[in-house]
């Protein structure tokens, strides 16, 4: 009977640790003032819930009951410290800094947003802001962190310890920026989520499984911050991940093989995930303060609503690629616009732009614009310029699917100019 | 909190400029010294001498070594700071984002360590 009542404390506790041991945290980290002590203070803290919600019942509410349980933990903790090392003053500093906590509903959210803000500095390196990000937003294990982005986890260990040095010493506070700052920050945030989910879709590295996991960890984390700043590039940005994520399963053969978008197996496509991005990438446009993330949504909103290569509206994908050149100019958005181009307007018209950008000596070392101009050549039956562009693609091509890709596309040409 | 704002920017850009847009950027200067005054967030600043006057000295076991600065050849040398008080990071930045070299150079923004007295 008694391990009963033991087995399903713990079992609420462990519930409760999934659901609210990341707010906890936030609220901790804005009470105390610190990263470490609030990590303490959590562990603390469903440590003595797991003793005493045996005993006296569980509280009406756990979250409340473990912030100030977190916050007296986290004070005994100073105490003890400051008796020891009283020459440094340091913990008593801190101590009479602690807050008295006010805890509601908002101030928790609002402390959830904090903590990404901050995680998110721009005065952090990118890599520690994604180690932070996902080790206290996200409550990865440094373990789990190291792992999904091959690094040895004493390597990740060590970059999260300076940067929260980093947040201590150069005074990075525990704040949502004003106003005037956000679209510098927020750009910051999308940045680090974006960056995660990429390392999770482009299976550059590493096994599938846990490449999957980051992307699954990227959209939560989107849809975090969408729930507590809906904000048009929060959406666009959500939207463009799930959008790429319903294609996710068509995008390579069983056997590992990469699958072009134009040869998908379209009855494979997520709906539920295509009905969403569709959904926000509509509600994102209709603000009129959407940037880049919403409009590359909406070009993959477009193909993804596509029953077909054929009957995809390529011209106004190719308008949405003019704006998005208008707002973040960059040569790969040009490619892209220029493949749209050659679907709109026949191969000889996209190639045309291709040529333009390679003889700028832009994007010369890229391997996807010689890949897109050996697809265009080969489309219009140039089968030697074709091979030249693939053999020049396949040249600075790494990653191995991409390669075997090339090597196909090679094989096939070879055969053709034997014929 | 304090912060050392150490301005960087191209001296040799610098000197090449005519007088009237020396004076003006002076001005600037200068108004950006009285603003950061009557806020409250000045502690001190100077301007340095071009790095050409610069002097590197080191104590090896007892003797002395001095030689011709500037210790690096880099595009952008140390010309100047502001040390200021703010209230964090977030505050510094702003302050040294209205730092007249902002615009040319750039302000590398340092922590002052504080000690309790």
């Amino acid at each position: 009977m008694e391990n009963d009542i033991s087995a399903h404390v713990r079992d609420k506790v462990d519930a409760v640790y999934r659901s609210e041991s990341r707010r906890v945290l936030a609220t901790l980290i804005r009470l105390l003032g610190d990263f470490d002590l609030a990590e303490e203070a959590l562990h603390d803290a469903f440590a003595a819930a797991v003793e005493q919600w045996a005993e006296r019942g569980i509280p009406e509410n756990p979250r409340t009951w473990l912030i100030s349980t977190g916050r007296f933990k986290a004070i005994d903790r100073l105490r003890k410290n400051a008796r020891f090392e009283s020459a440094d003053g340091r913990a008593l500093d801190r101590l009479e800094a602690v807050q008295t906590p006010e805890i509601d509903e908002d101030g928790v959210e609002d402390d959830r947003l904090r903590l990404i803000f901050t995680c998110c500095h721009p005065a952090l390196s990118a890599d520690a802001q994604i180690a932070l990000t996902l080790r206290e937003v996200c409550g990865l294990t440094t373990e789990e962190v190291a792992h999904a982005f091959l690094t040895p986890p004493s390597t990740l260990a060590q970059r999260i310890v300076r940067a929260k040095g980093k947040i201590r010493d150069a005074g990075i506070p525990y704040e949502i920026p004003s106003r005037s700052d956000l679209p510098e920050r927020l750009d910051s945030v999308l940045h680090v989520i974006y960056l995660v989910f990429n390392e999770g879709y482009l299976t550059s590295r590493g096994t599938s499984l846990t490449r999957a996991d980051l992307s699954g960890e990227a959209i939560r984390l989107g849809r975090l911050l969408v729930e507590l700043m809906p904000e048009p590039e929060a959406m666009g940005l959500l939207a463009l991940m799930t959008l790429h994520e319903a294609r996710r399963t068509s995008r390579t053969t069983a056997s590992g093989e990469m699958v072009l978008l134009e040869d998908q197996d379209r009855s494979l496509w997520d709906r539920a995930q295509i009905e969403e991005g569709v959904a926000l990438v509509e509600q994102a446009l209709g603000s009129h303060r959407f940037g880049p993330y919403t409009l590359q949504a909406a070009i993959a909103a477009i193909h993804a609503e596509a029953q077909s290569p054929g009957a995809t509206d390529w011209a106004q994908i190719v308008g949405l690629y003019d704006v998005l050149l208008m707002t973040d100019p960059s040569p790969v958005i040009e490619l892209n616009r220029a493949a749209a181009v050659a679907m709109r307007d026949g191969p000889e018209a996209g190639l045309a732009l291709i040529d333009a950008i390679l003889a700028r000596g832009d994007l010369t070392g890229y391997h996807l614009a010689h890949a897109a101009r050996g697809d265009l050549c080969r489309r219009l039956g140039r089968v030697p310029e074709a091979i030249r562009a693939y053999e020049r693609a396949l040249e600075i091509a790494t990653q191995e699917p991409e390669r075997r890709f090339i090597n196909g596309r090679l094989e096939v040409l070879r055969g053709a100019s034997l014929r | 909190m304090k912060y050392l704002c150490l301005i960087y920017d191209d001296e040799k850009e610098w000197q090449k400029f005519p007088k009237e847009v020396q004076d003006q950027y002076m001005g600037e200067y200068g108004a950006f010294t009285e603003s950061i005054k009557k806020s409250g967030q000045f502690v001190a600043a100077n301007q340095l001498q071009p790095t050409h006057t610069s002097t590197i000295v080191r104590s090896r076991n007892g003797k002395i070594s001095t030689t011709d600065g500037p210790y690096v050849e880099t595009k952008e040398q140390l010309g100047g700071f502001y040390l200021i008080e703010a209230k964090d990071l977030n505050d510094a930045i702003k302050v040294a984002s209205r730092i007249p070299s902002a615009k040319s150079g750039s302000i590398e923004v340092r922590p002052v360590v504080e000690r309790p007295a």
